[in-house]
């Protein structure tokens, strides 16, 4: 008892006295950061990129094209280092005052968050900042504000879309070219002639893990197509909870209890392992599954079918850090990888869609020798984002968590997880 | 005759060998910058709200008293956390204490190829979880080998998705990762052990069972202590297999550990005061059982 008594006390001490220490911060919270030079400074910088090849292809050409012209503001580019998600490795870099001048893989999902660590260079600050952004971009990019401003450059989007294994779906007596499987019943109907048949032993696949980010690409697509682009959340409250949230809900969970969708996250690569049929995908798929499977693609379902739907637009984005010392010069080499040029080197190194109000005639002749990536394309007109909230990730991982509790593994219903989901996120986004 | 009482000099706080001091000094610095600097900052970080911010950025850290506790303990995500890991407890740490304590037994027995045996035991704990995790994902799996050998026994949902069994799945792959590592620890004990006692007791018509009980297990009381205690700590620690096994929590957060949460909060969701709560909460509870543990083979 006495051992025991003892213990206690010290954890105890050590409690009090850590709390004592509380100064309770200066609380200027200007959530600023850099020197106040920075923002004109030119100089040699530093870039990381996405560590996909055709990417780094891309980042190599146009750092070269870069250096070439501007011998005193060298920029030298790497890969973001490993880290279990880019965000985690960026916060790291952030909290550590190591993050590099520009990082070129930015989600959404990650911004609020480091804009309240002050690690973000308010880019609507430039002088030519906010219009150049909407210039490019046009009046959707105003979604990618956070507080108002844009600490972001929405740069590229990756609209997902059903890709489906054409050899499977002839296997199954679907049509390749027209499978018709716009609607959840027409999905449905579908999916189980491609399991009964045994064309393949499942008929799509998301990942079934609990990562915050994997709603992107199972319920938010079909939600944003059901809703007409309506996010998840909208002037601070959630918006699921509704008919057609309900109905997208019960589409999946009827994938699942009907074992059309595995509950077990894959062990390989089951598109290319012939285990699935269909998948979520953006425009990367085509080139990565060019060698091993002969692709299709269609719009995501919605409950009475579209000609015309909106999807997730997976955009991942460019942004400055208040680390950098020398800002003008990023600013300017942001600006100059983003021209249209350099847009369209990105679209023929990866198949990635420029955020650009111009896009499909801009590149017209591109995606006229690619039609795959035509249907992308026109995609782009009708995206949305994830929401730029506070506590976003805590948002998406609290919808993750009720999600697979009712639709993946049937704990409760769906409309518990909606309600329950609703709950808890009004009570993040209303703090 | 009287008797003179011999004071004792006062030690020094420096120590009989001041040079002695001076090398241990490195030492205790590293102990004061990487274990209790960090631990005061936790607990400073568990009391205030709290993010990490950049360099040079300053933003309001009040205190909060215990708020960022009480959210934690209101939490049913953090609840179901630790209960996880008690379920993860009370398999692991009596599978791990018997069956290391048996085995080193036999192999301390001098039974015929004890070095392959000894070999056997012990290449899983030097393995990386990563690499280890794929096999057993794939054993365990809906059309995994073990299935097929169980057949219409075979549970639905399968192990690593059924919320009744993953985590138990996990509290398995754990113990015989681990277990020979706990093996080599009795091996050490038994050799501690006098021959004597054994013949003693082989003299005194004592069976192998009961030379066992009565000379081995209370030799090697002190591992045992020891074993519990690094096996509670290893359990309550526990990451790693969860997250790679049950894919980051599990069916319906089945196997999601405080440590997971930690992760989640402070990593991920960038909210380090309430994940430095959830570790205060687990290094009281990890004192408070290897305390027990401690005593509850002491007094056996």
């Amino acid at each position: 008892m006495k051992t025991t008594t003892r213990t206690l006390a010290v954890i105890g001490a050590v409690a009090l006295f850590a709390a004592g220490c509380s100064g309770g911060g200066d609380g200027d919270g200007d959530g600023g950061g850099g020197g106040d030079g920075a923002a004109g400074a030119t100089g040699p910088i530093d870039i990381w990129t996405s560590n996909n090849e055709a990417e780094l292809a891309w980042a190599t050409a146009v750092v070269d094209a870069w250096n070439a012209e501007h011998p005193d503001e060298q920029v030298t580019a790497q890969e973001i280092p490993a880290g279990a998600s880019s965000e985690e490795a960026i916060t790291a870099a952030i909290t550590a005052g190591t993050a590099p001048c520009l990082v070129y893989n930015i989600a959404n999902a990650a911004v609020s968050g480091w804009v309240r660590q002050g690690g973000l260079v308010n880019l609507s600050e430039f002088e030519d900042g906010a219009s150049y952004i909407e210039d490019r971009g046009g009046e959707n990019v105003a979604s990618y504000q956070t507080d108002g401003s844009y600490y972001q450059l929405p740069w590229k989007s990756n609209p997902v879309m059903v890709m489906y294994n054409k050899t499977v779906f002839a296997a199954a007596g679907l049509d390749p070219e027209n499978p018709g499987m716009a609607t959840f019943d027409e999905f449905l109907d579908g999916s189980r002639q491609i399991v009964s048949s045994g064309a393949a032993a499942s008929a799509i696949w998301p990942s079934p893990t609990s990562e915050f980010y994997q709603p992107w690409f199972d319920f938010y697509p079909l939600y944003l197509a059901e809703t007409g682009g309506t996010m998840l959340v909208e002037d601070g409250a959630s918006t699921f909870n509704t008919d057609e949230g309900r109905a997208v809900g019960e589409f999946w969970a009827t994938m699942y209890s009907e074992g059309l969708s595995p509950q077990e996250a894959s062990t390989d690569d089951a598109m290319s392992a012939g285990t699935t049929a269909m998948q979520l995908a953006g425009p990367w798929a085509i080139a990565s599954y060019a060698d091993s499977v002969d692709v299709g693609f269609m719009p995501v379902p919605t409950s009475g079918g579209a000609d015309e739907v909106f999807t997730f637009a997976d955009s991942k984005n460019i942004s400055m850090f208040t680390s950098c010392e020398n800002q003008g010069t990023a600013w300017e080499f942001l600006k100059f990888t983003t021209s249209e040029e350099n847009d369209g080197l990105l679209l023929e190194n990866t198949g990635q869609m420029p955020i650009r109000t111009d896009l499909a005639t801009t590149f017209s002749d591109y995606f006229a020798a690619n039609p795959m990536y035509e249907a992308f394309a026109s995609q782009t007109e009708r995206v949305a984002d994830v929401p730029s909230i506070d506590n976003s990730v805590e948002v998406w991982q609290v919808f993750r968590d009720e999600y697979s509790s009712a639709v993946i593994f049937g704990s409760q219903s769906v409309d518990d997880f909606l309600t329950n989901a609703e709950t808890e996120i009004n009570g993040l986004v209303g703090d | 005759m009287t008797t003179t009482q011999l004071r004792t000099p006062r030690r020094p706080w420096w120590g009989v060998q001041p040079i002695g001091t001076v090398f241990a000094l490195p030492y205790l610095v590293f102990v004061a910058v990487v274990f209790v600097y960090p631990l005061c900052f936790a607990v400073y970080i568990a009391f205030h709200d709290y993010i990490f911010t950049a360099p040079g950025v300053s933003v309001p850290t009040p205190f909060v008293g215990f708020d960022n506790f009480a959210d934690v303990l209101t939490d049913p995500k953090v609840l179901q956390s630790f209960r996880n890991t008690g379920v993860f407890l009370v398999i692991f740490v009596p599978l791990t204490v018997v069956l290391s304590l048996i085995l080193a037994t036999a192999l301390n027995a001098g039974i015929r190829f004890v070095s392959a045996f000894r070999v056997a035991f012990y290449v899983p704990y030097l393995t990386a979880s990563v690499s280890l995790v794929g096999v057993w994902m794939l054993l365990f799996a809906q059309n995994g080998l073990i299935n097929t050998i169980l057949g219409p026994l075979a549970p639905s949902p399968s192990w690593l998705i059924n919320s009744g069994l993953a985590m138990p799945t996990i509290a398995l792959y754990v113990t015989w990762k681990q277990l020979g590592f706990y093996i080599l620890l009795y091996l050490a004990a038994l050799q501690n052990i006098p021959k004597e006692l054994y013949e003693s007791a082989a003299t005194d018509g004592a069976n192998l069972r009961q030379r066992f009980l009565n000379v081995t297990v209370p030799g090697v009381r002190a591992t045992t202590t020891l074993v519990l205690i690094l096996a509670i700590i290893l359990g309550a620690n526990l990451f790693t297999e969860p997250y790679l096994l049950t894919n980051g929590g599990g069916p319906d957060g089945a196997s999601a550990t405080p440590v997971l949460l930690i992760y989640q909060k402070g990593i991920q969701q960038q909210n380090p005061d309430t994940a430095s709560a959830i570790g205060m909460l687990l290094v009281i509870v990890v004192g408070l059982l290897s305390m027990a543990a401690s005593r509850l083979n002491r007094e056996k």
